[in-house]
């Protein structure tokens, strides 16, 4: 389709501080340690990771911390190639998975990485659901999510 | 990261790229600021002159087809001085945004009024009135862009 | 007409600069706060209604998913309501809606908003579009400014008496926070501070402003059957307007103040109001700014156009006068916007059911709720009273 009629362009941007509020805070805290935090709901007893304030299901405080293994299994996983859009946070390739921490009841969603990403199909023949990861720290750490650099499939 | 209060504070900013159409009318009424005038449409149901130029009369529903080029001159219907910014705010204080009534339009034209000191409150106050007679000074430059009016100045 | 709708409890956070707790976290101090006051447990709840101001302003875009866990809305029906600084009572309407229709018996209303996480101004300024008139704008300080300033002049009130009676309204209504536990600012003001304060669009200076606050509110909203059933002393929905204008500021009057006077006749039509003045014991007025209280007054009826000044120097709308309004502070004192128009409503609900503790308006029957969104562009009322 040509264009008949003009345009503008134009950037909104707009500054956010965001609370993170206890249970974020402590969470973020234990990052700076190489510690993963998770929370345990007194009543149905899962164990939630991140950690939080309150359990979704039951809605009652979910106030027992348990450090969580930095160890699990992949659920499910997706590689970003090229699609990259405006502001997006990190650029392709990278795969995101959802990874169910050994002894957790929900699952964590962080990056895969450590392997060479530049063959998609490399990629489907090693990550698999059932693949065992464990996390890769950054030297620095932030006290934020990103001070996990990603996971690592463990050899063996 | 950030601690203003006892828990942590995370910042951020969300900036997000638009590309607005203009379409037929925007882009017609635009174009006639590229050789400094100002366009508006006449409803043919309640015979109002409206401008900025639209389409349609937001009253009566039916096309505004009759383009008419309107007076650079009118009357403050209302007008408020700026004192105060905030992020990203298009324009820099002071400014003095104003309702105006072109001659023989049926609605308010919203822009600035300018063209002298605006540094004192008191002195904007004596020197500003409703129904005071104002005109429109063009930059040099144009964009067919609102801003290609600098502002509507008293006429002496 | 639909079934008759009652509200059953209401539960407000305390407002304020909330950063001690995450946006989800607040609102849920208001929801668990609804579920303490009326003793309902969540399950039997048949859907939830959830709203901000826009959805920018705390950084993340549809909040209500964002809520989704602690407005206990999983496995249930939820609906977003966002109409600018009208949320509020555009969420109760929409709970009174889902009632009155007969599709449900028992709705959670919630309106939140994280005023200091974003940037409320920058925010507020993407409601008008970018290519005409978000240049001259400058906020909603700048549009109130204008509105008020050409409503002085219309009906030729001497600047200094529209200054004497905001000044009023300043000082009464930072007093009368002192009387709400859950207000954000309460000062002791005078009239020298406040006529002297910086300006912030001339003429409104910083006492005649709102402040930017966190909070949340929520609200059951009940149908007849379960409001007897669950409530020995319900709110009555007596009434509901809502009305709006052309979207270009510049096109309509915002003097005699149309989408203003209709929402209250609407309001009025419906609970059979003929003299406002005389019938209703108390309003919660949505006054942001000290100058647009006035103008509200006269859109409802409270008293002539014109005449806002006269009768507000006069006490006629103070704490003891023929019609308080604003008896909580308003929202001058707090403004969560999201959360304020369901405040207003909370708050009319509690006079009607004697549950105002100390800013009770005694024997209160019948109160108005209000709240306006947009550049001037829509008002919602609702009326509350304490009899079916
Ligand atoms: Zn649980
Ligand atoms: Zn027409």
């Amino acid at each position: 389709m040509t264009k008949e009629y003009n345009t503008l362009k134009n950037v909104i941007e707009l500054p956010h501080k965001y609370a993170a509020g206890p249970a974020w805070t402590r969470f973020y805290d234990g990052l700076k340690q190489e510690k993963i935090y998770g929370s345990r709901c007194q009543k149905c007893k899962k164990v939630f990771v991140p950690a939080r304030s309150y359990c979704p299901a039951c809605q009652v405080s979910a106030d027992e911390w348990i450090e969580v293994s930095q160890e699990g299994k992949v659920i499910s996983w997706a590689l970003s190639i090229s699609h990259e859009f405006f502001g997006m946070p990190v650029s392709p390739p990278f795969i995101t998975a959802l990874i169910r921490l050994d002894d957790t009841d929900c699952d964590f969603l962080h990056f895969i990485g450590g392997i060479d990403l530049s063959d998609a199909k490399k990629v489907k023949d090693l990550i698999k659901p059932g693949l065992k990861v464990r996390a890769v720290w950054n030297e620095e750490k932030k006290g934020h999510m990103m001070d996990i650099r990603h996971f690592v499939p463990v050899s063996g | 990261m950030e601690k203003k209060s006892e828990y942590d504070i995370l910042t951020d900013k969300v900036a997000i790229p638009y590309e607005i159409a203009a379409g037929p009318t925007w882009t017609r009424f635009f174009e006639g600021f590229r050789q400094e005038k100002i366009y508006g449409t006449r409803c043919r149901k309640c015979k109002r002159v409206l401008v900025p130029a639209r389409s349609f009369c937001p009253r009566c529903f039916v096309d505004t087809d009759e383009w008419i080029e309107i007076s650079q001159e009118g009357s403050i219907v209302s007008w408020a001085l700026t004192e105060y910014e905030y992020y990203g705010m298009p324009t820099k204080p002071p400014f003095i945004g104003a309702l105006i009534r072109l001659d023989g339009t049926d609605s308010n034209f919203l822009h600035l009024i300018g063209g002298f000191d605006l540094s004192d409150p008191e002195f904007v106050r004596k020197t500003v009135k409703n129904g005071m007679k104002v005109r429109a000074v063009w930059n040099k430059e144009k964009k067919g862009h609102i801003m290609d009016i600098k502002y509507f100045e008293p006429v002496k | 007409m639909g079934r008759p709708v009652a509200i059953i409890g209401s539960g407000q956070t305390k407002h304020g600069r909330r950063f001690d707790v995450t946006y989800p976290e607040l609102v849920k101090e208001a929801v668990d706060r609804v579920f303490d006051s009326t003793g309902i447990s969540p399950e039997d709840i048949d859907g939830v209604v959830s709203g901000t101001m826009p959805s920018m302003m705390e950084g993340v875009a549809l909040t209500h998913f964002y809520f989704a866990d602690v407005l206990r809305s999983v496995g249930k029906p939820i609906l977003k309501t966002e109409t600018c600084g009208s949320t509020g009572v555009s969420l109760a309407i929409t709970g009174y809606y889902w009632i009155a229709s007969g599709m449900a018996d028992l709705v959670l209303v919630v309106g939140s908003e994280k005023m200091n996480e974003g940037d409320s101004q920058a925010t507020m300024t993407t409601v008008v579009e970018p290519f005409y008139q978000r240049y001259f704008i400058s906020g909603a300080p700048g549009i109130f400014s204008m509105q008020s300033q050409q409503w002085s002049v219309h009906y030729g009130i001497p600047e200094e008496r529209v200054r004497a009676a905001a000044t009023k309204l300043s000082i009464d209504h930072h007093n009368d926070a002192f009387d709400n536990p859950y207000a954000h600012i309460k000062k002791k003001l005078t009239e020298e501070e406040v006529n002297n304060a910086r300006i912030i669009t001339y003429p409104v200076r910083l006492w005649d402003v709102c402040p930017n606050s966190d909070g949340a509110c929520a609200v059951i909203f009940a149908s007849e059957k379960m409001a007897k059933k669950i409530s020995k002393n319900p709110a009555w929905v007596k009434g509901v307007g809502y009305s709006g204008e052309e979207y270009w500021f510049g096109d309509s009057d915002k003097v005699v103040w149309q989408c203003a006077i209709d929402a209250a006749k609407q309001a009025y039509d419906m609970a059979g109001i003929k003299d406002p003045r005389k019938e209703l014991d108390v309003a919660e007025v949505y006054n942001p700014f000290t100058f647009q209280e006035l103008l509200y007054y006269e859109c409802f009826g409270f008293c002539d156009f014109g005449k806002a000044c006269d009768e507000t120097l006069k006490g006629t709308f103070a704490k003891g006068g023929e019609l308080p309004c604003d008896p909580s502070g308003g929202t001058l004192c707090t403004n969560p916007i999201g959360a304020t128009g369901l405040n207003r409503v909370a708050e009319a609900a509690l006079q009607v059911t004697n549950q105002a503790g100390d800013h009770q308006i005694p024997g209160a029957k019948l109160a108005l709720a209000h709240a306006m969104g947009g550049v001037d562009q829509y008002n919602g009322i609702m009326i509350l009273g304490s009899k079916l």
